[in-house]
């Protein structure tokens, strides 16, 4: 596409897991028409699944009468994706994921969402909601003229 | 919605006649996996092969739930004294589990023949 027209992209998701896929592939149609290379959607794909999980799983506690929003809002070099549920949000951020002491049984082999999406987007920022609702985790990711 | 992880077992054996069991892995790899994961490796029994090949040719997508299936999976095989590779990773998943520290437990490869040379 030579000249992009900024716009905003929105699906609500069930809390129910596997729905992250929908997530997914709309986050990676809007990327392709902004002209992001293939493994930067690849990245993108993955950050936006867990950000989806994590509001599935522990925003909403899976439950389907509350639904996740996806918000994406697409600009001729970048594309943000806020991620929001119905829960209080992270208290601390956890700690960076140390396989050593997974493979010895000291650390859960779960919880690496987190760390995924700060490693495969550009800005990553999560934001508890007022009156313990409402929370978001907005995800940016940005074309680079010179290496695209 | 996710789709579902079907997995089965192959017997090869290495170039220089070792035997090696093949977990051959398909679909999404994800928190509901932990049947296809953990029990076809468990399944494999005391007398299974000291060399383990897992296949990931066929699974188009891995969730960080499912990446913990497969560190347990590790866990479980060093325990057992045994040895792991996987092959057939997408270019971005061969990134996402070398991030979280894979390689160090489990070198990856692009193809079996490769693997199985490397066993």
């Amino acid at each position: 596409m030579s000249e992009f027209k900024s716009t905003t992209v929105e699906v609500r998701l069930p809390s129910r897991m596997g729905y992250e896929k929908v997530a997914m592939s709309t986050a990676a149609a809007v990327a392709k028409l902004i002209g992001f290379r293939e493994d930067r959607i690849e990245d993108l794909k993955t950050a936006v699944a867990e950000a989806c999980i994590n509001a599935i799983e522990h925003g909403n506690r899976l439950n389907e009468n509350l639904s996740v929003g996806v918000v994406l809002n697409a600009s001729a070099h970048s594309l943000e994706v806020k991620v929001t549920d119905d829960g209080k949000g992270m208290a601390t951020q956890p700690a960076k994921p140390d396989i050593d002491r997974k493979m010895h049984g000291q650390e859960d082999p779960r919880g690496m969402g987190m760390f995924l999406i700060h490693a495969l987007v550009d800005e990553a920022e999560w934001v508890a909601g007022a009156d313990g609702k409402g929370s978001y985790v907005r995800l940016v990711i940005r074309l680079d003229k010179d290496t695209e | 919605m996710q789709s579902e992880t079907r997995a089965h077992v192959d017997q090869l054996t290495t170039p220089a006649g070792d035997p090696v069991a093949v977990l051959r892995f398909e679909g999404d790899i994800a928190s509901t996996s932990r049947n296809a994961v953990l029990g076809t490796y468990q399944a494999l029994g005391k007398d299974a092969a000291k060399l383990i090949l897992l296949d990931f040719t066929k699974v188009e997508y891995i969730n960080s739930s499912g990446i913990a299936l497969v560190i347990q999976l590790l866990m479980e095989a060093a325990n057992a004294g045994q040895k792991v590779a996987a092959f057939g990773l997408s270019a971005h998943f061969t990134k996402v589990f070398t991030m979280v520290g894979i390689p160090k437990y489990a070198s990856l490869f692009s193809a079996q023949a490769e693997a199985l040379a490397a066993l």
